[in-house]
């Protein structure tokens, strides 16, 4: 094969490796990974596409119910719940890790505890959007290098 | 004058004579005549005098001796031929009669004396039958006052009552003058005065039961004189000057609840009596006569069984009540432990999530924390964190192990998985600490020992990794051997142990492992000890050892679920050990792909065709994992519909679909829901074949949630993460057998 491709391979795998490796995905995601083939080329993309908005969209209503003057916890644990659902689903470690803590200060009813969460959250969500970003522009550099993309 | 030789009537010289004579003839004559007459008439009156035609002929006689006499009178004069002739006639026929009446009186007299001896007999006979009639007749009176007293002695159950009843009527029946019943005390020394029937009062005499008279009374049945004079018929003071009445005594036995054998009436051994006193009135000439006595002595009997069915009753009575309290109070104590448990059970529900989330929220900020920039001294601070916290959660996981493993509610979570894999596994776990304390381990697995077998792998590795742990702790120096091989059923039995007796069978085998080490011993004496909960051996060694006592509990456990045995053998302190122990495993008859837990590695044409057009509705509020589910399950070659709401779900679902998988992840009520679908689904297509299989996926691990499941007739749970593979499992057990259990 050719070099560059191989490079462009082991520059993947390195890069997926750590990603595992510091927790920012977990096995989860690699389900998905399988999940994707000659039928269903572009499952892993969309699926993270989505997670992606949906996410956003639970960022900022989290901000604005937090915002209130008087803090109504049951939204905020519905919108947590979801923000942890989807982050388990597709794998996002870390996100859903905070979503646990964020539950229980919600339990709490501590708003500086919450707040305090909402921002690790943002924090850690900013991270993965960015990881899997470069992780998928990895990947497209090698298809159009010619490569395929290798399992794990 | 003609010459005569007539005999001159001498008159003038017999002339009284004669006119006496006369007379008397004439009388004769008068009396001879009426007797018959007086005869007849007699006859004539009465009707039963069998010998009519006697009379007749003494009537004839006497007639005729009358004419005879009569004729006599004109004899004495001159007299003319004809009453010769008359009076020849006459006493001819007198001659014959009275001839006839002579020879008839000889058969007649024995029959008219016999009739005099007969009726001597019937009289005789008469009396005898009166006399009986009187017997009877008193006999009879005597059942009625019986039959009286009984029916009023057993008409109540009331015991005071049946001994105040048989005393008044006793009373009344004899007419007494004073009866009494004198009953033993507690002691069985004395009897006492209980009842009388004048005296309102008994003040309570006591008489010692010794008495000559008492026992002679008591030694029989019937009843007995006793004299007035004696302790137990002295009433009444003695006052003036007054004949008093006899006296008789019966005994009446007192029987108890523990006298009716099966067999017999009551044996006279041990018996307790009471003692019952009749005096007849005094002054009076009466005397006890047999039927009295007779009545007494029935009467005595039946007061004795209308005393022991009172008896009987109380008990009976104290006993039913007894046991209602012990029933309330078994009730109360029911529903407290009930209380308890489900207090305890909530705690272990909220327990279960909230210790384990804070202390992974520790363990995981500790860890991130480390891997920031940290001076030295904080960095050994995080460390201490770390190490501590990791210890906490080995501990929470451990107790709450124990706990659902004590309640039974632990399942082993049984799969094929590679037996050898675990020993190299645990082998090399434990290497780095060994080779740190300067120990040698060897791995010795027997070759007949199956690479793949059936069971618990998790739990397993935790014994092995525990019995390996302990073998590596408690050693200072020397070598630790693991050896591995199928067990022989002789070699199954723990000499000591006798609880489960394993039996080889087909598709099973018993693996044995044995973990010799060379350390520091137990006591024999402490080796029961060791399986007990947070019990730990005082020896040096493992006060700095630490470790929580549960280990050990645990494993014995998990080897008891396993249908095997864990033991210890030791020589003694410093001896060194063996720890054993032997498990059940399944047989795997061929290796199975897809049975085998794949480490992620994919290929691609996996289960692709499992379930072609499998017709599948999946429902999740959750727009990304609803869409990864529906991928995994369009990756196993279904036909998926996916739907966000309860409602469309319910709107969608229709008999083609065969499963619906139901996301029950919701916080709060959002699992009511879910449960609603299955409820409703269940309700909607009743036929088992028709209706669409339900299936939850959860988050939550706890056996409330999946009781919950269960409860609305989901037909199965699936915990997530779902992977590619869990899915395929649980479709294809779907398929099979309509249910799927996923074991915790």
């Amino acid at each position: 094969m050719d070099s560059a491709v191989l490079q462009l391979q082991r520059q993947l795998s390195d890069y997926k490796s750590s990603l595992y490796n510091e927790g920012f995905l977990d096995d989860q995601f690699t389900q998905l990974q399988q999940l994707q083939d000659e039928s269903n080329p572009d499952f892993v993309v969309e699926v993270v596409s989505l997670f992606f908005e949906d996410s956003e969209r639970l960022l900022t209503e989290l901000t604005k119910t937090l915002d209130q003057q008087s803090v109504d916890f049951r939204k905020v644990d519905a919108y947590v719940h979801q923000l942890k659902g989807s982050s388990s689903s597709i794998g996002a470690q870390r996100v859903q890790r905070v979503c646990i803590y964020f539950r229980n200060y919600c339990d709490e009813q501590n708003v500086e505890g919450c707040l305090k969460c909402l921002q690790q959250v943002k924090n850690e969500y900013t991270l993965v959007k960015n990881k899997l970003e470069t992780l998928f522009k990895f990947e497209q550099q090698l298809l159009a290098a010619g490569g395929s993309i290798p399992m794990q | 004058m003609e010459a005569c030789n007539c005999i001159e009537p001498q008159w003038p010289a017999d002339e009284l004579l004669m006119k006496y004579q006369y007379i008397s003839d004439f009388f004769i004559a008068l009396a001879y005549f009426s007797i018959p007459l007086e005869l007849i008439y007699f006859v004539k009156k009465s009707a039963v005098f069998p010998y009519r035609w006697v009379l007749v002929q003494f009537g004839a006689f006497i007639v005729l001796c009358g004419a005879t006499h009569l004729i006599n009178l004109w004899t004495f004069n001159t007299h003319s031929r004809t009453v010769a002739i008359v009076m020849t006639t006459a006493k001819v026929l007198t001659a014959v009669v009275s001839c006839a009446t002579a020879l008839m009186l000889v058969h007649i007299i024995p029959d008219l004396l016999s009739v005099k001896t007969r009726e001597l007999f019937l009289k005789n006979k008469a009396a005898e039958l009166d006399r009986e009639m009187g017997l009877i007749r008193t006999q009879e009176e005597t059942g009625r006052h019986v039959r009286m007293l009984t029916h009023e002695i057993r008409s109540t159950l009331d015991r005071h009552t049946i001994l105040k009843t048989t005393l008044v009527e006793l009373g009344r029946t004899l007419a007494l003058e004073e009866c009494a019943l004198w009953m033993p005390t507690r002691t069985g020394l004395e009897l006492q005065l209980s009842y009388t029937l004048r005296h309102q009062n008994p003040v309570g005499f006591t008489v010692p039961i010794q008495l000559p008279v008492i026992n002679q009374v008591f030694s029989t049945n019937r009843a007995a004189k006793i004299s007035p004079n004696c302790p137990v018929a002295r009433l009444r003071p003695l006052a003036g000057k007054y004949m008093p009445g006899e006296v008789v005594a019966v005994r009446v036995p007192l029987l108890h609840l523990s006298n009716f054998q099966i067999n017999d009436w009551p044996e006279l051994s041990t018996k307790r009596y009471a003692l019952m006193v009749l005096m007849l009135p005094s002054d009076s000439a009466r005397q006890w006569h047999v039927h009295e006595l007779e009545l007494v002595e029935v009467v005595a009997d039946q007061v004795a069984v209308a005393l022991s069915h009172a008896a009987i009753l109380e008990e009976s009575m104290r006993a039913r009540d007894l046991l209602m309290e012990q029933n309330v109070a078994l009730d109360l104590a029911r529903r407290e432990a009930e209380t308890a448990i489900r207090a305890r059970n909530d705690f272990l529900a909220v327990m279960n999530h909230e210790m384990r989330t804070p202390m992974h929220a520790i363990i995981a900020l500790s860890s991130l924390l480390q891997e920031t920039e940290l001076t030295p001294e904080q960095r050994q601070m995080v460390e201490t964190i770390l190490k501590s916290s990791n210890l906490l959660a080995t501990l929470i996981n451990d107790v709450l192990d124990l706990s659902r493993l004590e309640d039974g509610s632990l399942q082993l979570d049984v799969r094929t998985f590679n037996l050898h894999a675990i020993f190299r596994e645990v082998f090399n776990l434990v290497k780095p600490i060994a080779s740190l304390k300067q120990l040698f381990i060897s791995l010795n697995l027997a070759p007949d020992l199956p690479e793949y077998a059936v069971g618990d792998e998790k739990r397993l590795m935790q014994i092995m990794l525990n019995v390996v742990g302990n073998a590596v702790k408690f050693s200072k120096e020397g070598s630790i051997s693991i050896t591995a091989f199928v067990a022989k059923p002789e070699s199954l039995r723990d000499p000591r142990a006798s609880e489960i007796f394993p039996v080889p069978c087909d598709n099973h085998f018993y693996m044995r492992v044995q973990v010799k080490d060379f350390g520091s011993g137990i006591n024999p004496q402490d080796i029961p000890k060791v399986f007990t909960k947070f019990a730990q051996s005082q020896s040096q060694a493992s006060r700095n050892s630490g470790g929580s006592g549960l280990g050990l509990a645990i494993c014995k456990r998990f080897v008891n679920l396993m249908e095997g045995n864990i033991w210890i053998e030791s020589d003694g302190l410093d001896k060194g050990c063996t720890a054993i122990f032997t498990v059940k495993l399944g047989v795997t008859e061929r290796l199975n792909e897809s049975k085998l837990p794949s480490v992620p590695k994919v290929t691609r044409n996996h289960g692709q065709t499992s379930f072609p057009g499998l017709k599948v509705l999946i429902m999740d509020d959750n727009g990304v994992s609803r869409m990864v589910n529906k991928g995994l399950l369009v990756h196993l070659g279904c036909d998926v519909t996916a739907v966000s709401s309860a409602d469309e779900c319910l709107r969608v679902v229709s008999q083609e679909h065969k499963v619906v998988f139901v996301d029950v992840s919701l916080p709060g009520n959002g699992a009511e829901d879910s449960y609603r679908v299955a409820v409703r689904i269940h309700e909607r297509f009743t036929k088992r074949h028709g209706r669409p299989l339900v299936v939850a996926i959860t988050g939550n691990t706890d056996r409330v949630s999946t009781e919950n499941c269960m409860r609305v007739g989901m037909d199965g749970v699936v915990l997530k993460p779902v992977s590619v593979d869990k899915m395929r499992r649980v479709l294809l057990e779907l398929s099979e057998h309509g249910v799927y259990c996923e074991a915790h």
